[in-house]
């Protein structure tokens, strides 16, 4: 675990910036402080808080505000997968476990690959919640105070981040080739779909290793 | 209850049931060995398409911006077998300025 937490120091500004990030924007749509932060504590997957709390914001309802993040996190089901065998426990503990399930944990954490390693998960894990709760409520708090934090590239900062993290997976040819698939389904999808369908549709690239598996 | 506690508390239990659907449902059942290594390749299709909706997506619409500058400096960081703080300060550095002059 100290040793995921070591992985994932780096990354700890970031998540506090973008916990931030999404503190601030909250409270324009009109969040208390209080339901801001146990978002972030609950939910811990920024996207999705970022889209539902958008959606409030604009005067949508309640239903498309769900409907928003949970497709967003629709792709925690097939990620889960990916590490499930590696989970032990009581049902209580697995389900903890499970909540530090992030991209950048799973990934840092080489999820989806034989050198798995569930402790780093939870270290990167709680870092990085640490980090993204801890965000929240300096943003929730000062608010506008601060600005916009995504004026400072942060957004960037994140697509730059998951090309790292990519680029750590393409070890064998099948692996590039899926990654490539999944991209091209991705952009075909993203006009025509919900934000988030497009990520968990691009899971169906694996079936490229049907024949050859 | 407010609007912003309904979507609180539904949105925490939604993402507690999907991010257990793995560690829950399926751990301790072993899977064929065809199924494990098809699912050896969902991270690399799910990482790059996570790329590919944080550089180009923007609701439904696909549209290039500062974010493509951050994208590119962070292959070329990742290119020269740079640290992770580096590729994310350089995706972060190269965003704001273009940001900045445009």
């Amino acid at each position: 675990m100290r040793r995921g937490a070591r992985v994932a120091a780096p990354l700890f500004p970031a998540a506090f910036a973008l916990g931030a990030s999404f503190g601030v924007l909250a409270r324009t749509a009109h969040f208390g402080a209080l339901a801001a932060v146990i978002m972030s504590a609950t939910t811990f997957a920024g996207s999705a808080q970022v889209a539902s709390v958008s959606v409030l914001g604009a005067g949508g309802g309640v239903a498309a505000a769900v409907a928003a993040a949970l497709l967003l996190n629709a792709r925690y089901a097939p990620i889960g997968i990916t590490i499930a065998s590696s989970f032990r426990g009581s049902l209580v503990r697995r389900i903890a476990q499970a909540q530090l399930v992030v991209d950048e944990s799973w990934a840092l954490a080489g999820g989806g690959t034989p050198r798995f390693d569930r402790r780093a998960l939870l270290g990167v894990g709680s870092l990085l919640w640490v980090g993204w709760v801890g965000g929240t409520a300096v943003g929730a708090l000062l608010g506008q105070a601060i600005g916009d934090p995504s004026a400072f590239g942060l957004d960037g900062a994140f697509a730059a981040l998951f090309v790292a993290l990519l680029a750590a997976q393409l070890t064998e040819r099948r692996r590039t080739v899926a990654a490539a698939l999944g991209a091209l389904i991705a952009v075909a999808l993203i006009p025509f779909t919900p934000p988030g369908i497009p990520i968990v549709a691009a899971t169906a690239a694996v079936l490229i290793g049907w024949r050859r598996a | 209850m407010s609007d912003a506690w309904t979507a609180v508390l539904i949105v925490g239990a939604g993402t507690v049931v999907l991010k257990s659907v793995g560690p829950v449902g399926v751990a301790d059942r072993r899977l064929p060995a065809r199924v494990d290594q098809l699912l050896e390749l969902i991270a690399p299709a799910i990482l790059a398409a996570l790329v590919v909706t944080e550089t180009f997506a923007s609701g439904r619409s696909l549209v290039l911006d500062a974010r493509l500058a951050g994208v590119a400096a962070g292959i070329v960081a990742v290119l020269f077998r740079a640290p992770l703080w580096a590729v994310v300060v350089a995706g972060a550095a190269a965003t704001a300025l273009v940001r900045l002059v445009s």
